[in-house]
């Protein structure tokens, strides 16, 4: 049977029912960074802690990809098959701006100010059948 | 110790089939020396850099086998503006009194594919189609017009200008010039930039001797003068093409920092500058690098591109030869364009698209992954 893996472990939560983005704040001056990582690039401290970043944002720029980009772009798609997708960065109340692929690829579909929710997806299968999973956010009604 | 610019030389931007990259540089350097009257020989040092066409120290197999200091620069779209800034310490400094500096490439068609791993990023990022630089420049526009009142129009007067200009321009790869029209219903690309509103990788090459300035009136009888190089990286909080995430706390942009720095170094303010090459990867960046360089207020542009003021005949020309809309983006030549097209202007050697009125100081920027800028100001 076929397994859910993470595309990079240490992005979000996973396996879960209510998946959270993960990053890491600075115990020295409290900046956040998607993904996390061991320093921090705003103050050089080396003592940083993962955090969860939370699973809705609101949208603080976007484009659309028209185009299927060339290797590394990694996907089960074909230049037959591929469809376009939205790109934006997610404002998180976590203190970090994530850009992430958005579920609409129209754009009269988004909106700058727009509440975004975060989903866990299968984005591609690899060789054994295994879905591998991305995050990505879309539209949703405020809370 | 002033630095001079004393030989300028180009081969064509745009397709050579049957030449190499490196072949390019070559060519370049051998304007160079033709315009200053001197031989590979005289040259005492040697800046160069190519991203995709090989090393540059190579092109001695190809210019002479001198023994001179040659040195390779790599550094992303500031790797021209890099080059320059060595062969103007190099001089400063006293150690040499002549050298060359030089830029080339060769690119595959298509838009660029950065490798996640170079630029210190995990696989994911590009595998999941967010490492292309066309997206960041679109998502940077998108924020800037929505923030600034910026609206389409500009961008695709941007465009219109470009190609224009580019056409009066006999060594431009794009001659044709565009109608409002044709720019404004070509494909979306990245929204909200179109087709005609991107640049594309492309071939070229270009060079420069530079020469200690008291020794200039010995080769040149139009000498220029480098009044200062600049290259600047990032600070945190500015936002920047293949970033996984940004800061919410916001910063001046590299441009910014290397702009402000440049014109104190120089002793001048964007109020003086006559003529200039603004970093135009497509319409949306040249706007907004517009203001970033300190040449007119955020959200200013709008009525600036309706009255013309960026036209050859305007009030602050910008990139009179049509920039990288119209003459395409070899990574390691496109900064030496710049300067080399702000050389042709001051000389007054532009022809039909020579800016009026006898232009004395221009200004050349770069910006490029993963954010960094260069700039130059060259005088008469
Ligand atoms: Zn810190």
């Amino acid at each position: 049977m076929s397994n859910q893996l993470p595309i990079h472990e240490g992005l979000f939560t996973w396996p879960s029912t209510k998946p959270q983005l993960l990053g890491s704040r600075c115990v020295n001056c409290a900046e956040t960074a998607f993904p996390a990582q061991p320093d921090c690039r705003n103050c050089g401290s080396r003592e940083t802690n993962i955090v969860e970043l939370g699973d809705r944002g609101t949208l603080w720029t976007w484009t659309i990809q028209t185009f299927m980009p060339k290797a590394p772009y990694h996907s089960d798609e074909t230049a037959e098959t591929f469809k376009p997708y939205g790109v934006g960065y997610v404002e998180m109340p976590g203190g970090v701006r994530v850009e992430s692929r958005l579920l609409p690829s129209k754009p009269d579909e988004l909106k700058i100010g727009m509440p975004m929710q975060l989903e866990i997806i299968p984005f591609r299968t690899n060789h054994t059948g295994d879905q591998i999973m991305t995050f990505r956010f879309s539209p949703v009604a405020e809370a | 110790m002033d630095v001079a610019i004393i030989g300028i030389g180009l081969h064509r931007f745009g397709r050579s089939p049957d030449m190499s990259g490196m072949q390019q540089g070559a060519s370049a350097v051998r304007a160079a020396l033709a315009d200053a009257g001197l031989s590979w020989s005289d040259m005492q040092f040697a800046y160069g850099g190519s991203q995709d066409a090989g090393n540059a120290d190579t092109l001695v197999n190809e210019l002479g086998l001198t023994g001179l200091q040659f040195t390779n620069i790599w550094n992303g779209c500031a790797t021209g503006g890099s080059s320059l800034h060595a062969a103007y310490s190099a001089i400063k400094s006293g150690e040499y009194d002549v050298g060359v500096v030089v830029g080339f490439d060769k690119h595959p068609r298509g838009a660029f594919n950065p490798k996640p791993a170079d630029w210190g990023i995990d696989e994911w990022y590009g595998e999941t189609g967010m490492m292309l630089t066309t997206q960041f420049f679109a998502l940077k526009t998108q924020r800037y017009m929505h923030e600034h009142g910026i609206t389409e129009e500009s961008l695709i007067r941007v465009s219109e200008k470009a190609f224009k200009n580019g056409s009066l321009t006999p060594t431009a790869w794009r001659q044709q010039a565009l109608s409002y029209d044709e720019i404004a219903n070509s494909a979306m690309i990245s929204d909200p930039l179109r087709k005609f509103m991107f640049c594309s990788p492309a071939e070229g090459g270009a060079a420069l001797i530079i020469c200690n300035a008291d020794k200039a009136h010995l080769y040149s009888s139009k000498p220029l003068f480098l009044k200062t190089a600049v290259v600047r990286t990032r600070h945190y909080g500015s936002f920047e093409v293949f970033a996984p995430s940004q800061a919410m706390k916001v910063a001046d942009a590299p441009t910014v920092t290397a702009s402000k720095a440049a014109f104190e170094l120089a002793g001048i303010g964007p109020e003086d500058i006559d003529v200039m090459q603004l970093q135009d990867t497509d319409s949306g960046t040249e706007i907004i690098h517009m203001a970033e360089n300190g040449f007119c207020e955020h959200g200013e542009q709008e009525k600036l591109l309706r009255e013309g003021a960026t036209d050859i005949n305007g009030s602050m020309p910008i990139n009179t030869d049509g920039g990288c809309l119209a003459n395409g983006e070899p990574v390691g030549a496109s900064g030496l364009r710049q300067v080399y097209e702000i050389c042709v202007q001051l000389r007054g050697e532009g022809g039909a698209r020579q800016v009026p009125n006898n232009p004395k100081v221009g200004y050349t920027h770069v910006y490029g992954a993963p954010g960094l800028s260069g700039v130059n100001i060259i005088s008469k």
